[in-house]
């Protein structure tokens, strides 16, 4: 069994197994928007292999991180837009 | 005599084009726009969308600041995607030597009726929170704004098109004279009268013009609102811009209502090749590292490059081509045509109606420097 790792999705406490995407821990959330188009249409992952850019969030403050692409690591702190 | 076709044929289908169809055919003329592209795909896609009133010069400002006044008498019908918005310029002045600059351009604007505000450090860190700290201050213009060029163009075509001008999209000029235009297909358009509005391309039309390409490279990141939240320039760009003969860049970077932000910018004669060099993007981007450390954090979207036409005395051709009558030329706006797109047109449909302009003509005549050089 991997470890498990915490991290906050827009504040909430998610549990992931160790290894896992950051795409996988705003699913386990919950949320079902990753973002906002530019005409404020819901957008979540698409492709899952880093090319359609629909599953940005943001990373520790660092906007338009590609969560498909990211690993989980312990304490970060992801954010969703609404 | 036969009948002409049309009163007025527009060569080229950027913003200037645009600009001089609309105000033609609301004048009652009947105008065809010929573009041998997509409207709006030259300069006028390249460019970032200033809206800007300018100070180097008394003719210039007098066209900026005519122009700007005519943008904003129509911002209130413009469509959505046109993104019109009055997001006001902020010369950031990084030392002393550059706040004596700001006090100079308040004393200018103001006696000329335009309102500004002298921003002081504090100021100007809190109105731009992401500039580096150290700096002097600057010049707040509020009424200065920002457009989508390519959707402005497309919108004047329109509006053109609706009082009936015009279009003939994917056929190119090959000769112009005062009799009409003669197309690559071989057929001749008869007009009263014709208009060079083709940019930096226009000296291919009409030969001998003093106009030159000055090419420039742009950026866009990905939205980041607020980022950035007024036109910043440095003052320094006042030294770059208007060195005639070397490479240059300057901090010169605008927010767009989506959140995404525009890096600029850099000028180089000589170079006709299209492509971007990455010697001059990341000596562009340096530069606007300096004064905004945080922005090599954003992420890019997609970099390019466009040609300015350049004139020697910075200010654009507007009037008859030298050795003709009913060839016109509205060419030559370098970094300004976006904003002096609109006075561009009026002073054209007026010289052709013979109506009186708003704004002295001369300083914009395309003869004017031989008329200098009578007069020496």
């Amino acid at each position: 069994m991997p470890e498990s790792i915490t991290l906050t999705v827009n504040g909430h406490s998610v549990s992931v197994p160790e290894g896992s995407t950051v795409a996988t821990a705003v699913s386990l959330s919950g949320a079902t928007t990753f973002r906002r188009s530019v005409t404020n249409e819901p957008r979540a992952p698409l492709c899952g292999m880093g090319i359609c850019f629909e599953c940005r969030v943001t990373i520790n403050g660092h906007a338009h991180a590609r969560s498909c692409q990211i690993v989980c690591r312990a304490g970060m702190e992801v954010r969703t837009d609404a | 005599m036969t009948e002409k076709a049309f009163d007025l044929a527009v060569v080229g289908g950027g913003i200037v084009g645009a600009a001089c169809a609309w105000e033609a055919a609301r004048s009652g003329l009947r105008v065809v726009v010929i573009e041998n592209s997509v409207i709006g795909g030259g300069a006028t896609a390249a460019g970032m969308g200033h809206i800007v009133v300018m100070d180097d010069s008394e003719a210039q400002f007098a066209l900026t600041h005519y122009s700007q006044q005519l943008w904003q008498e129509i911002a209130p019908e413009l469509p959505r995607d046109v993104e019109y918005e009055e997001c006001g310029t902020v010369w950031v002045a990084a030392d002393e030597e550059e706040m004596d600059e700001v006090r100079r351009k308040v004393q200018f604007y103001q006696t000329r009726g335009v309102a500004v505000q002298i921003l002081s450090a504090e100021a100007l860190a809190e109105a731009e929170p992401n500039l580096r700290q150290g700096l002097a201050g600057g010049l707040l213009v509020p009424g200065d704004g920002v457009v989508y060029p390519p959707c402005a163009a497309r919108y004047l075509l329109e509006q053109a098109q609706a009082l009936g001008a015009q279009l003939r999209c994917g056929q190119a000029a090959v000769a112009l004279s005062n009799e009409g235009v003669k197309l690559n297909d071989g057929s001749f358009i008869s007009s009263g009268a014709t208009v060079n509005a083709t940019g930096s391309w226009a000296p291919g039309l009409t030969p001998g013009i003093d106009v030159q390409k000055r090419k420039g490279h742009l950026l866009i990141t990905d939205r980041h609102p607020g980022f950035v939240r007024h036109q910043l320039i440095e003052l320094g760009y006042l030294k770059s811009a208007h060195s005639i003969s070397s490479d240059s860049v300057a901090f010169n970077v605008q927010p767009r209502k989506t959140g995404q932000v525009l890096i600029g910018s850099s000028r180089q004669y000589g170079v006709d090749d299209a492509k971007v060099e990455a010697a001059m993007l990341s000596h562009m981007l340096a530069r606007a590292e300096e004064y905004m450390p945080g922005i090599t954090r954003l992420s890019a979207l997609r970099t390019w490059t466009g040609f300015r036409a350049a004139t020697p005395d910075k200010l654009p051709l507007v009037g008859p081509c030298p050795g003709y009558d009913k060839l016109f030329l509205a060419t030559g706006h370098e970094g300004l045509g976006i904003t002096t797109s609109m006075g561009t047109a009026k002073l054209l449909v007026d010289q052709l109606l013979n109506r009186p302009s708003a704004i002295p003509l001369a300083p914009y005549l395309p003869n004017r420097a031989q008329q200098k050089e009578a007069h020496a």
